[in-house]
């Protein structure tokens, strides 16, 4: 049981180190992004991506561990992600981003973590609502591009990269 | 590319893969030491933390909600990750002193001026929202921007585009009328 908590604070407390070095916990960071004028949080994010891809699918296709898709639930993901994109616009940060910025001295943080406690509570309280109508569209399972695609993710992740890359590159001569 | 900017942090690239890292050794760490591959994420917490504190005034009713039951209200893996995050970012910020306190974002200020009561309102509702958002489409920048990108799940794909497109339009609209 213990172990369960102590391996989350560990690497919360990695994960929460990487943030704030990299300087993204930032709300003018991340309506930087927002407003297409500081692409910070996407370099952070996508090179975590083209990283973690690899391992991943490495210890996935030798069995070591188990994948975990969510949900391709069309209604949950596009009226959710809509919802999500309103709120982040206004707030200026994501749940994880929120708690950081507290570490790093943001106070003004505690607002936004302080309606998102609320946002969940809210959610809880009108989820049968949701599960007999958002929820309840089309709901495509827990698929991955590999299986949609009919292909190896070994031909999906080179092509990932190269885009990505050149999408780096193109950050870096626009200076954004 | 510099791998420091010029106020003593890292290059987003190096910091960013150095998550990638993490990403992986905490896949491998948690399938070996709690027997289920536990993937990074933060949203889920809220609703664990708003059950928790629900719970002290009305646990009749939480114990009563079928989404508190689902989503089970315990200080779990992910819970005490948040936590960390709060510390890392402590230990980081103070040691190479970009520890600032802050009332009220730059970018906020000089759009809507120094009022704290005005960041705050906005940006309890934002959070309201987006909490919403996140709990619908079952994740957030963390669980389907980091984790679901990097399983190359579908739903991540859509997630990250509605979550992005919707906010630059939203951004556009608040921040770019006082520019005109």
């Amino acid at each position: 049981m213990i172990i369960e908590q102590l391996l989350g604070l560990i690497t919360g407390v990695a994960f929460g180190f990487l943030l704030q070095k990299g300087r993204v916990l930032r709300f003018d960071k991340q309506v930087g992004a927002m407003l297409l004028r500081d692409m910070t949080i996407f370099k952070f994010m996508l090179s975590a991506i083209l990283v973690g891809m690899v391992g991943i699918q490495l210890l996935a296709s030798a069995g070591i561990i188990a994948l975990s898709h969510k949900a391709m639930n069309l209604g949950a993901v596009l009226v959710g992600g809509a919802l999500f994109g309103c709120g982040w616009a206004v707030m200026g940060f994501c749940p994880g981003t929120s708690i950081g910025a507290l570490g790093e001295g943001r106070w003004h943080a505690v607002f936004a973590i302080a309606g998102m406690v609320a946002g969940a509570a809210l959610y809880a309280e009108l989820y049968p609502l949701f599960k007999s109508t958002v929820l309840a569209w089309k709901d495509f399972g827990k698929i991955g591009m590999a299986e949609a695609l009919g292909i190896s993710p070994w031909l999906i992740i080179p092509v990932f990269w190269a885009g990505i890359i050149w999408l780096f590159v193109w950050f870096e001569h626009k200076n954004l | 590319m510099k791998w420091a900017t010029e106020d003593g942090g890292w290059s987003p690239y190096l910091a960013g893969a150095l998550v990638g890292i993490l990403a992986i050794v905490s896949v491998y760490a948690t399938t070996q030491w709690m027997g289920k591959t536990n993937y990074l994420g933060a949203s889920t917490t809220f609703v664990r933390a708003a059950g928790l504190l629900e719970r002290t005034v009305f646990p009749d009713r939480v114990a009563a909600n079928e989404y508190f039951t689902k989503e089970k209200v315990r200080v779990d893996w992910q819970f005490m990750l948040v936590l960390g995050i709060f510390l890392g970012a402590l230990i980081a910020s103070t040691t190479d002193k970009s520890f600032k306190l802050e009332s009220v974002p730059p970018t906020w200020e000089e759009r809507f001026g120094p009022s704290i009561i005005k960041r705050g309102a906005a940006a309890f509702f934002g959070g309201i929202v987006a909490m919403l958002g996140a709990r619908m489409a079952d994740g957030c920048p963390s669980g389907h921007g980091l984790s679901g990108m990097m399983q190359l799940s579908v739903s991540a794909f859509l997630a990250l585009a509605m979550f992005f497109g919707v906010g630059v339009v939203v951004a556009g609209l608040l921040y770019r009328r006082s520019a005109s």
